[in-house]
């Protein structure tokens, strides 16, 4: 029981990783249609922006601030004027797959100008154990699932309490009715990439100290956080938030009662699993977009 | 006249080629992980390789012929080592060199003694040398004599009665569990958990999770450099605090580096570190950090060392014949007196195994502390 608590609560703060990077695949493919291939390599990149900044000589709070910006600049900004606006007009499948070549570029750039080899990443959740039911829990994992959990809370009210976010909802639904009502569809969109390039932003920060920095590492994540989207609902922010959790609670304890060697088909069987019956995904809703 | 001058052209393009094979430099073949999951083995082997081919050719090279190499990159898979290796062989290299992985090494070794072509490599599963390859050669110890020291040492020391073996399942991971596993009989040592990892493994809450159910007396891992670092932040963030033993990449250069505060306490037993109480591998240290800027772990050592190896064979021969050079080798004795770049007094046995002084040591504030110096058997 004990054990399966220590599972629960690491499964819980990996999932919630996975859920942050999983909402940025559901906000862009609600407004834009955007399947993202490369999510994985964007949570890569910051950790890689902000070590640069950090080898400049900043300390580590400038390089998140610093490592943040950039990242809103290239993943938000820069990934929708000069790919995703490009591409988009040709259909939903050529973008998908010029976001896989996007993910291949990015992952060949940071080995050749950074390094192959993996890189220590500091955390900003200060190391130390907490006591919670006579278990010892890491201050680590309850620090990233407090944190993650804060963002999710934070967007998931920006999305239903805010005017902004009603318009981003509008724009979802329906652009041309919501341009006709005077949202300003293009903002919003461009809203919804920047938002998008904060997410991962924060997943890296919060992910890297543990998987450590390596051009590779955003292929296990952006797997991971695609599945997510789809067995949540990729068309619900709360879908992708529950599927989040559900995987990384999954996978740990698949790797704990299975067996390490298939901890990874596991998550795979449940995607089938939930295409099988429920295409949807568990929160999803069928013919309809929203955010 | 015309037969005149026909001679004298003959003999001048003679004279050329002799001139030439003379001068020409001597072509080593190097496949190694230069990215992927092993990219800081195959880096700091790279590294090692070409600091020691740039001494030695500033000093005018291996009887009076410059090393040349190549570097490959195998991408720390099998598949494409054996491709790369077989690219290499076809241009006739003097030597090979690599891979680092055993895996990796086990599928090239028959390509390397299909060609006769004398294979100088890092891997260090047991059974690498095993199999009669009389073409094969280490750098460094393999399991079948880490490992018993290491069960001695946690038998001994540790008084450790349970253990949770944690391995990672490929050549290398599965060999050191079996040798371990059979030390540890040895001495009635129960294994308590027994984990085997992926390799390429982010997340190491799951098995630490194993390991804390198991509450075994010591933990004895035995991963690649990446995924040992990150399972000693695992073991860090989920508070266990039995002894942590391990052998070469646990306390490895790269993995203290990476896995930071939470290496500090681990103990290993390593062939070849950085740290050792030796003279020459002290310089050899300085030279490396001051070309490369940092501090290389074993395998920047094995590098290194695998192309004195070739000088001190090819010397002894007194010419460079890639046939008889893996004959020469076999049974023969370098002497760090003699040879300074091979740091140690080392001898090669018939399999391609080594006899050479390793070292029991500790990560204390996130540098290696020789605790012992285990001397050369023969």
């Amino acid at each position: 029981m004990s054990n399966l608590l220590d599972l629960l609560v690491a499964g819980l703060a990996t999932g919630a990783i996975y859920a942050l990077v999983a909402v940025g695949f559901t906000l862009l493919w609600q407004t834009s249609q955007t399947i993202n291939f490369a999510q994985g390599e964007f949570v890569m990149l910051p950790a890689f922006l902000m070590l640069a900044v950090m080898h400049a000589g900043a300390p580590f709070w400038l390089a998140i601030i610093l490592g943040i910006l950039l990242s809103l600049l290239l993943l938000g900004l820069g990934f929708k004027l000069l790919l995703v606006d490009p591409m988009l007009r040709h259909g939903v499948l050529p973008l998908a797959i010029a976001t896989m070549a996007l993910a291949i570029g990015i992952k060949e750039a940071v080995k050749q100008f950074f390094s192959a080899e993996a890189s220590p990443f500091p955390s900003i959740v200060p190391a130390g154990d907490v006591s919670i039911l006579g278990r010892v829990v890491s201050l680590q994992s309850l620090g990233v699932l407090a944190l993650a959990i804060a963002v999710v809370i934070g967007l998931t009210m920006l999305l239903n309490r805010t005017s902004i976010g009603h318009q981003m909802q509008a724009t979802a639904q329906n652009p041309t009715v919501a341009r006709i009502i005077g949202v300003p569809v293009e903002r919003m969109i461009l809203l919804t990439f920047l938002i998008n390039a904060f997410l991962v932003a924060l997943a890296s920060l919060l992910i890297t100290p543990i998987y450590l920095a390596k051009f590779s590492s955003g292929e296990v994540l952006g797997q991971a956080a695609f599945i997510a989207a789809i067995v949540g609902g990729f068309n619900q922010v709360r879908g992708a938030i529950a599927g989040g959790l559900l995987i990384g609670v999954v996978d740990n304890l698949a790797a704990a009662y299975v067996s390490t060697q298939y901890r990874a088909a596991v998550p795979m069987v449940l995607l089938i699993v939930i295409i099988l019956f429920r295409p949807q995904g568990l929160l999803g809703r069928p013919e309809e977009r929203t955010v | 006249m015309k037969s005149g001058f026909f001679a004298g052209l003959l003999l001048a393009t003679v004279s050329a080629a002799a001139a030439f094979a003379q001068g020409a430099p001597i072509k080593l073949a190097d496949v190694a992980e230069l990215s992927g999951g092993g990219a800081t083995v195959g880096n700091n082997w790279k590294n090692g390789i070409d600091l020691a081919i740039e001494e030695i050719n500033a000093k005018g090279g291996v009887l009076g012929r410059k090393l040349e190499v190549t570097h490959a990159d195998s991408q720390s898979n099998p598949g494409v080592a054996r491709a790369q290796v077989q690219k290499a062989l076809d241009n006739e290299p003097y030597v090979l060199l690599g891979p680092g992985y055993s895996g990796s090494v086990k599928v090239t070794s028959p390509l390397a003694a299909e060609a006769g072509i004398a294979q100088i490599m890092g891997g260090e599963a047991a059974e690498l040398t095993q199999g009669g390859n009389k073409f094969l050669f280490r750098t460094s110890f393999g399991q079948q004599s880490s490992m018993p020291k290491v069960a001695k040492y946690i038998n001994d020391e540790l008084k450790a009665k349970s253990v949770a073996v944690v391995w990672v399942n490929n050549d290398f991971g599965k060999g050191g569990r079996d040798v371990i596993t059979k030390e540890f009989a040895k001495y009635n040592i129960k294994v308590a958990a027994d984990l085997s990892t992926e390799a390429g493994q982010a997340d190491f809450a799951a098995d630490v999770s194993k390991i804390k159910a198991a509450a075994p007396d010591a933990v004895f891992i035995y991963l690649n450099e990446e995924e040992s670092a990150r399972i000693l932040k695992e073991l860090k963030r989920q508070a266990v605090t039995v002894p942590l033993m391990g052998e070469t990449t646990l306390v490895g250069q790269k993995v203290v580096e990476l896995a930071g505060d939470a290496a500090n306490g681990a103990r290993g037993h390593v062939g070849l570190t950085t740290d050792a109480p030796v003279d020459l591998v002290k310089a050899f240290r300085e030279k490396f950090v001051k070309k490369y800027n940092y501090v290389p772990d074993h395998n920047g050592l094995k590098g290194y060392l695998a192309i004195y190896m070739i000088k001190a064979t090819t010397d002894k021969m007194g010419k460079v014949d890639s046939k008889a050079f893996a004959d020469t080798l076999h049974g023969l004795t370098i002497k760090a007196a003699n040879e300074p770049g091979i740091l140690m007094d080392v001898t090669f046995d018939e399999k391609g195994d080594i006899d050479r002084q390793g070292f029991l040591v500790e990560i204390v504030e996130g540098k290696q502390v020789v605790k012992q110096v285990l001397p050369k058997l023969n």
